[in-house]
């Protein structure tokens, strides 16, 4: 499996990165890195990334399978993530996610028909100071109400148009 | 000498080495600190959180298992709060379990219930449906119950660190963790069972044992493995006379409680339905079933009359059967027949060996040696195939002690993934490591068939050169090819030539299947085959003698490092006799007094006559039987198991081995 020139290169730098021997530490940042490129984790990108750091494919497995960022389905070009957790919760979060997932049409870790979105319900992201918060891929929204939402939606909309 | 570490562990003064672990220092105190996840000789895990206890000035309760001793450490494991952690722990570790325990095969003797039983409560809080999935099948041997299971790691631990495999792994977190094999819906692996019997529950179950007999209704009988050489003591579970499981969860043998596919399964020919249960004779050109008595007399007819008219007898000798059989038959042939020509197939040149070492005893490695001394140099053998516990050790070896493993084969072998140096080709190739090898403190060597003859004078004069103390392994490939080198005295005609021979009157086979590659060169002799199966030696006999397996006999045999270990009986076949036994009786009825044939009274007679040096061996007759972990010999085509799992033949340098049973 061959990754774009750019990425082959950060792949490359983060297995020096760590001491010899380590390289298994390598195993999330380039499960992220490579799922987002390619979209998703697939049965090859398991095997590679296995290969690449000098473990089994079901240690990769492992990993994939507990943490909730690492996904095996494809999800959309726009992934909503929603807070939920204690500050958000108490300033509306599941408010917010109730909405984005009436609005989109879609459950909890499920993508739109069009691949333009999808839903996630997260824990804690960092962002108390302005619950609730939310990010579309690695982009923060802070104090965001469900009108805040729908215009978030909506420009994203036309921007894909 | 390490410093002592002083501490108290509920209010006893305990004096430790320093860097031990808190719940091994109690051990020693004789203070028991439950667990599940922590397992002696394999890596700490800390999962299952049943280990933990009060520290003195420690803001909350701390794991036992984890915690190295500390100067001045005060420790309680009996304080209301430890018991009240212990309690709940519990509770959850039940919040999914199906409490299935009168179908479970652990029942009885399953961990969980004996923690519940000692520290749990008998109520739970939960209301909850219990997450249920259902039992999956992930060979013939592996079962796995997710809903039993506690997570505690110990089976994907010791597979990956104890066997070197890394089958197992856990997928999902939380709730839904499971315990998934490597190949999605199956497991592709040695297919050992080590991970069954580790599992302190009934999650991983074993196919040959599963729904069989609960625990208690067993009797339990230590014997010897009886396929390959390296003498694995297997705990057989014996229930109404039948053979129900093999393990050795005591630890005792030289094994721990390592066991490979075929020390744990493949106990399975003793029941299978080709075993001969009756003695055969040829009558009109077919084999028919005679009784003892008429196959005996003819036997022994047949043996005075060629003896009487100076006729030559050629005998084959087993690697199977014990030191006292193989004793007693070298003395039958040799006083009672007056022959000598008498010899076995040979798999490693033992006698080679002892030859260049000259009265060296103390450089004949041991099974321990493997796992103490610094450095191990392996030459021409696949050990995880070939030499399982050799492997095993070697590796915990690695793990415990960091030993520096050299390997020099003709192919890839499993001891290349933690080898210091991998070099491919034969004894020509050790040469480069000579260096490396003389920093070492102490070295064992295990070389195999194509180490011998002069190559293992040349092996040992480099060992000599390298100024270290060096060990050897010559290695064999039967459950007890070490002890037949060891009797064998005989100074006529070698197996080969036995085999060729054109004039023999009487062809005599014990335990062995020489015409499975080899035509008889005496078409004319009488054939007398012991047997305990129709092999193709026993179709061309001319009386067949049903005989009794190891796990059915008493006697010694002797592994592949030279250990000699009792055998205990265990199940009964009907209509089969031991060798040593058969032997008695044709030497009596032909009116012979070769003395007592009880394996007790043959061992002592050995220890007062058996001197000097083994007879050489012609190296070219020298060859192994290159079994895997899945073959064993003629014998492994009547072990179901050994044929049910699809690793089978298996592969020996990544290659695979030809034919599906040798």
């Amino acid at each position: 499996m061959i990754f774009p020139p750019e990425l082959e290169a950060r792949f490359d730098k983060m297995l020096k990165a760590y001491p010899e021997g380590r390289q298994r530490s390598a195993v999330i940042p380039m499960l992220m890195y490579a799922q987002d490129a390619i979209g998703m984790v697939t049965p090859e990108l398991v095997q590679e990334v296995a290969r690449r750091c000098g473990v089994t494919a079901l240690q990769v497995d492992e990993v994939v399978g507990y943490y909730t960022m690492l996904h095996r389905k494809p999800f959309g070009r726009h992934h909503i993530q929603v807070c939920t957790n204690i500050s958000c919760m108490l300033r509306g979060g599941e408010e917010l996610l109730a909405h984005a997932s009436k609005r989109l049409g879609i459950g909890n870790r499920e993508a739109t028909a069009d691949g333009q979105f999808s839903l996630e319900e997260v824990e804690c992201i960092g962002a108390c100071s302005w619950a609730p918060a939310l990010i579309d891929n690695y982009e923060f929204h802070h104090s965001v109400t469900p009108e805040k939402l729908d215009q978030l939606i909506d420009s994203l909309q036309k921007k894909a148009q | 000498m390490t410093d002592l570490v002083n501490l108290n562990i509920d209010g006893k003064a305990v004096k430790v080495p320093q860097g031990m672990l808190l719940i091994e220092a109690a051990k020693r105190a004789g203070i028991e600190i439950p667990q599940f996840c922590y397992y002696e000789g394999l890596t700490l895990q800390a999962a299952c959180r049943m280990c933990l206890v009060e520290i003195e000035k420690a803001p909350k309760l701390t794991e036992a298992c984890t915690t190295p001793v500390a100067e001045g450490m005060v420790v309680h494991t009996d304080s209301p709060t430890v018991a009240t952690a212990r309690k709940t722990m519990l509770e959850f570790l039940l919040a999914n379990h199906p409490l299935d325990c009168p179908v479970c095969d652990k029942g009885g003797e399953c961990e969980l219930q004996d923690m519940v039983f000692r520290y749990g409560v008998g109520e739970s809080r939960f209301t909850e449906v219990k997450y249920h999935v259902d039992e999956k099948q992930w060979s013939p041997v592996v079962f796995y119950d997710g809903p039993r299971c506690i997570l505690c790691y110990r089976c994907v631990r010791v597979c990956d660190e104890g066997l070197g495999v890394g089958a197992l792994g856990i997928i999902n977190r939380g709730v839904v963790s499971e315990i998934a094999p490597n190949m999605g819906d199956h497991l592709e692996c040695d297919e050992c069972g080590a991970c069954i019997d580790i599992c302190p529950v009934g999650a991983l179950t074993s196919g040959a044992y599963r729904y069989k007999t609960r625990p208690w209704e067993m009797e339990h009988v230590g014997t010897i493995c009886t396929h390959c050489s390296n003498g694995c003591k297997t705990t057989l579970g014996v229930r109404d006379g039948a053979i129900v499981r093999a393990n050795n969860r005591d630890r005792s043998g030289i094994n721990g409680e390592f066991l490979c596919v075929k020390g744990r399964y493949a106990f399975d020919f003793v029941e299978h339905e080709e075993r001969l249960r009756s003695p055969l004779m040829r009558k009109g050109g077919e084999l028919e079933e005679v009784s003892w008595a008429e196959a005996l007399a003819t036997v022994a007819k047949k043996f005075a009359e060629v003896k009487e008219r100076g006729g030559k007898f050629g005998v084959i000798g087993s690697n199977h059967t014990t030191n006292e059989e193989n004793y007693y038959l070298h003395k039958f042939v040799r006083d009672g027949l007056g022959g000598e020509n008498i010899d076995h197939h040979r798999t490693g040149d033992v006698a080679g060996l002892i030859d260049a070492l000259a009265g060296r005893a103390d450089a004949l490695a041991t099974v321990g040696d493997l796992y103490t001394t610094k450095a191990i140099l392996v030459i021409g053998s696949d050990l995880a195939q070939q030499h399982p516990l050799l492997s095993y050790q070697i590796r915990a070896n690695k793990r415990h002690h960091d030993a520096h493993v050299y390997v020099v084969t003709p192919g890839p072998v499993r001891e290349d993934n933690y080898s210091v140096r991998s070099v491919r080709g034969g004894l020509e190739a050790i040469g480069p490591l000579a260096d490396a090898l003389k920093a070492e403190p102490g070295l064992v060597v295990l070389f195999g068939d194509s180490v011998k003859g002069d190559a293992v004078r040349q092996l040992v004069a480099f060992g000599d050169s390298l100024g270290i103390p060096v060990k050897y392994v010559a290695l064999v490939d039967y459950s007890n090819s070490r002890g037949a080198a060891d009797v064998s005295q005989a100074a006529g005609l070698a197996y080969e030539q036995i085999l060729s021979a054109s004039d023999l009157d009487v062809f005599w086979v014990v335990g062995a299947n020489p015409l499975k590659d080899h035509a008889l060169g005496s078409q004319n002799a009488f054939v007398v085959v012991q047997e305990m199966f129709l092999t193709e030696t026993a179709k061309r006999a001319d009386v067949v003698l049903p005989a009794s397996s190891a796990y059915e006999k008493t006697g010694t045999v002797t592994n592949v490092t030279g250990e000699v270990q009792r055998l205990k009986a265990g199940p009964k076949v009907m209509g089969t006799k031991s060798d040593l036994e058969i032997f008695g009786l044709i030497q009596k009825e032909m009116g012979l007094n070769l003395g007592i044939w009880k394996p007790d009274n043959v061992l002592d007679e050995m220890r007062k006559t058996t001197r000097g040096r083994l007879p050489v061996a012609a190296p070219e007759s020298i060859r192994s039987a290159r079994d895997t972990l899945f073959t064993s010999g003629s014998l492994g085509r009547y072990s179901k198991v050994l044929n049910a799992v699809m690793e089978g033949p298996g592969l020996i340098y990544g290659l695979p081995v030809s034919g599906k049973s040798q």
